[in-house]
């Protein structure tokens, strides 16, 4: 080796031999083995959160940030959907006429600021989410409300009493569920009103701020970066067991795994199967799942004149390989479910009565005229599970001669077809926007107007079902008192629907969540608004 | 004088034309931007309202000078997935990448000018190989592989570094945003714990875009050494008498400074344009991250706000270089 290579040599074994001295001399420092009793992290992607305002606030991660921060009227329990409890409000009462409902709000409530939460607050609230007119108001002006009659409509006739009129009357636990939503959360008038910009209702503030009454108060939001938030130790339902609450944005599954099992977060929200399944050995960790409201589907464009006819739409519900995509891709993501309420919904339908048959199928397919199959093709979000599940049902389908032509794209852009209603078939997924089986009803069994410029685009219109009976059916459902009796209506339609409609409803969404094993007390339900961390701790 | 109107000029174009170019791509997108706004259940007068408030209803040109209009006022518009405006989303990840990417360039020259002269010198025996190898893997192994294994050896199971983050979650918040380049701040701030654990967390996520830059820029200065030892004024140095050392390390690279310069500049904006993979498994929110994340969910103020950040970056880049370029080469003074 010449003098010159010799030097370099030596420079560059000075140099590596420098950063390993380094690198080991600060890694004794910060590095925590495990994280802080008091302190409670969890990794989840949450970049779909635009917004931190209740009243506009229209994503899942959303919804769960809303139930830290706010108190609703009242909840759900979430062992047992059909029992609904008092939160915000102590009781209520319904009418005669079962349009008007008194609740009596609890006593002694204090908003974060430390202003008292009274019935005023929660009028407002209301009032504000419908004339802002964002994303969710329409769970309230379903009700028949409208910015200029809700000051009418919903108001306070005392500090302790909540009036909310409806237009007509309906179900009573229809528009209880409804209050369950996140839409409904109350906010703090008095600190919001001097938050307020050209009429803006606080909007623009309340996006990046809270102003809540909930067991945690927001302390920071970086959109896709973190979200944390404080223990609010004057709860009205008891102060939380940690001081703090850390939700770290990480994008990526597998590094979700890996600080999981470093025990450098205590909850990864986001694993796929090959994430969790080696980790189901490990008794540091828990791995809980939990059925969600979401149902996958894929829906039959009736404009497509093969599509239309009945036979071909039976054929298709016989040409999904249910269990053999439940025991692989869907493993830990889904349960085979085939109507439209999903379990634990008030009258869900549960026996999937459709099986893998593609001889029956074919034998539908030649009484409608297509004995040798044809080709369509299917959109779908380019997102797993969805692609895969597309590729499953291009496999089984071609047991038939039914040759699927997938068209991968952006959800955005699947959606945005999809109100166009310029698709052949295209699988997606519905999620309930609250816990009443009107939610689901209102968009698989009704479609008021299948004119191309309706003004309401459930799936039904999407996928242009035109239903006139069902829709019917439907309404008279919504506005039946008798919880018994609209339970077996919701049986009727989901049998209606699973028999004959443009809609192959698959799997019911389960999320995986994996617990670092010395943490208890968080609360999973049916719905992302019903996942609380209030009593969340840790030994 | 004319010199530096011209320069303007051609700036000046040039951003017109990026700015006409990206304003175009994003709605030829078939992707409704009031979806991306609303939400896909929205009832049909919001839907209408927020179309309008967004000026969709307007002709195409129309909306462009708008656009520019708004955007030469400082104006990037809002941000819909982060509901804050886009110039305050930028300057917030432009430093995380800027951190990083600077992080990575230096030991990008560091490691791979000395390795390529090396490569060149030893042209055909072991040193050129094993560097070639070590390039040869640096082109074929996807950073983002790497980076996950990285964090599995180095974090998982040596423990040698820390996870991913750009600080631990614990010191996020510590720091106000000065610069928004943490280490930085944190010496601004007077706090040390948060300075190290920065630079901490900087030190695997920048070997590893650093490994890239060395694979390349190694690659580069060994083509261009190998070009300049051929030379007879090497032959000269040399019959003068001169030592090895000086004859390669003042006369050979000295000449190779110039398109060096545009090597490392180039992979260096290469680098600042965002590392989307590298940010991604390291949880790094930077600028490629962001543009990433608002063109996925059709947010296309970000998108056009962090296009023309990447644009004025490279232009300046260049500049730059071609500035350099006149301090080490008398001819081009």
């Amino acid at each position: 080796m010449n003098p010159f290579a010799r030097r370099l040599v030596g420079a560059a074994v000075i140099a590596l031999g420098a950063a390993a001295v380094t690198a080991i001399g600060t890694s004794a420092g910060p590095v925590l083995a495990e994280t802080p009793k008091d302190t409670f992290v969890m990794a989840w992607q949450f970049d779909d959160i635009v917004t931190l305002d209740p009243g506009e606030i229209f994503e899942l991660s959303g919804a769960e940030y809303g139930s830290q921060v706010y108190d609703r009227l009242v909840t759900f329990d979430v062992n047992d959907v059909s029992k609904i409890n008092g939160h915000v409000a102590e009781s209520w009462t319904v009418s005669d006429d079962g349009k008007t409902f008194t609740f009596k709000i609890r006593d002694g409530i204090k908003f974060h600021s430390g202003n008292p939460l009274t019935a005023e607050d929660v009028a407002w609230s209301f009032q504000r989410a419908v004339k802002m007119n964002k994303g969710p108001a329409f769970i309230l002006t379903q009700f028949g409300l409208t910015p200029e009659n809700v000051d009418q409509k919903v108001r306070a006739t005392d500090p302790r009493t909540l009036v909310f009129e409806t237009d007509k009357a309906y179900a009573p636990t229809f528009v209880l569920y409804c209050m369950t939503a996140d839409v409904t959360s109350v906010v703090d008038a008095k600190l919001v009103k001097t938050k307020e910009v050209n009429g803006d209702f606080g909007n623009a503030w309340l996006k990046t701020n809270s102003a809540g009454s909930g067991p945690f108060v927001l302390k920071q939001w970086k959109a896709s970066e973190l979200l944390s938030f404080d223990a609010n130790p004057n709860y009205w339902g008891g102060a939380p067991a940690v001081k703090r609450v850390l939700v770290r944005h990480i994008a990526e599954p597998a590094t979700q795994r890996l600080l999981l099992e470093k025990g450098d977060v205590d909850v990864a929200r986001n694993l796929k199967p090959e994430q969790f399944e080696p980790l189901r050995g490990n008794d540091k960790i828990r791995i809980v799942q939990s059925p969600k409201g979401t149902l996958y589907y894929f829906g039959l464009n009736q404009k497509n004149e093969i599509l239309a006819k009945p036979e071909v739409r039976k054929a298709m519900k016989y040409l999904v390989d249910y269990d053999g995509m439940a025991k692989t891709i869907m493993n830990g993501l889904g349960t085979v479910h085939q109507a439209f309420l999903p379990k634990g919904f008030l009258g869900a339908v549960n026996d999937n009565p459709y099986k893998y048959d593609p001889a029956k199928a074919k034998e539908l397919l030649k009484q409608a005229g297509y004995p040798d199959g044809f080709s369509i093709t299917m959109d779908v979000r380019n997102t797993s599970p969805s692609m895969d599940m597309a590729q499953a049902i291009q496999g089984s389908a071609a047991a038939a001669g039914v040759k699927i032509n997938l068209l991968p794209a952006d959800g955005k852009q699947v959606v945005t077809k999809y109100r166009a209603r310029n698709h052949d078939m295209l699988l997606y997924q519905w999620g309930a926007d609250y816990q009443d089986p009107h939610t689901n009803a209102d968009t698989f069994a009704a479609n008021p107007d299948n004119s191309d410029n309706a003004k309401a685009k459930p799936l039904t219109w999407r996928n242009a079902w035109d239903i006139p009976e069902l829709t019917k059916k439907t309404e008279a459902a919504v506005q039946e008192r008798d919880t018994a009796k609209r339970a077996a209506m919701y049986d009727e339609l989901q049998r209606t629907v699973l028999d004959d409609s443009p809609f192959v409803i698959m799997f019911q969404q389960t999320e995986v969540i994996a617990e670092r094993s010395n943490v208890s007390g968080l609360v999973w339900g049916p719905s992302f608004d019903s996942n609380y961390y209030w009593k969340v701790s840790k030994k | 004088m004319v010199r530096g109107a011209s320069l303007l000029a051609s700036v000046a174009l040039t951003f017109l034309g990026l700015l006409l170019v990206t304003f175009l791509i994003g709605r030829v997108v078939p992707i409704d931007p009031v979806i991306a706004v609303v939400g896909d259940r929205v009832s049909a007068d919001t839907y209408a309202r927020v179309r309008q408030e967004l000026g969709l209803d307007l002709p195409l040109w129309q909306q462009f000078l708008r656009y520019v209009g708004d955007v030469l006022q400082g104006d990037f518009g809002t941000s819909v997935l982060t509901s804050r405006p886009v110039l305050e989303d930028v300057l917030r990840v432009f430093p995380a990448t800027l951190e990083l990417a600077t992080a990575a360039v230096i030991i990008g020259v560091v490691l791979g000018v000395p390795a390529g002269v090396m490569a060149a010198v030893h042209r055909g025996r072991w040193p050129d190989h094993l560097i070639r190898v070590i390039g040869l893997i640096g082109h074929s192994i996807p950073v983002f592989w790497l980076g996950l294994m990285a964090l599995l050896v180095f974090y998982a199971r040596l423990e040698f570094a820390p996870g991913p983050g750009r600080v631990d979650v614990f010191y996020e918040g510590v720091v106000d945003p000065v610069t928004g380049v943490i280490t930085v701040d944190a010496l601004l701030a007077g706090e040390p714990d948060v300075f190290w654990n920065a630079l901490y967390h900087l030190m695997l996520p920048a070997s590893i875009l650093g490994y890239y830059s060395v694979a390349y820029i190694a690659r580069m200065t060994r083509s261009f050494m190998l070009d300049q030892l051929r030379q007879e004024y090497i032959t000269t140095a040399r019959v003068k008498g001169l030592s090895e050392a000086r004859v390669i390390w003042r006369h050979a690279l000295g000449n190779i400074a110039v398109p060096l310069t545009t090597v490392v500049a180039l992979s260096y904006a290469g680098l600042l344009e965002g590392s989307v993979l590298t940010e991604t498994v390291f949880a790094w929110p930077g600028l490629g991250l962001y543009i990433t994340n608002s063109l996925l969910s059709a947010d296309m103020n970000a998108v056009l706000g962090g296009t023309l950040v990447v644009g004025a970056v490279f232009i300046g880049l260049n500049l730059l270089s071609d500035l350099l370029y006149r301090l080490l080469d008398p001819r081009a003074r």
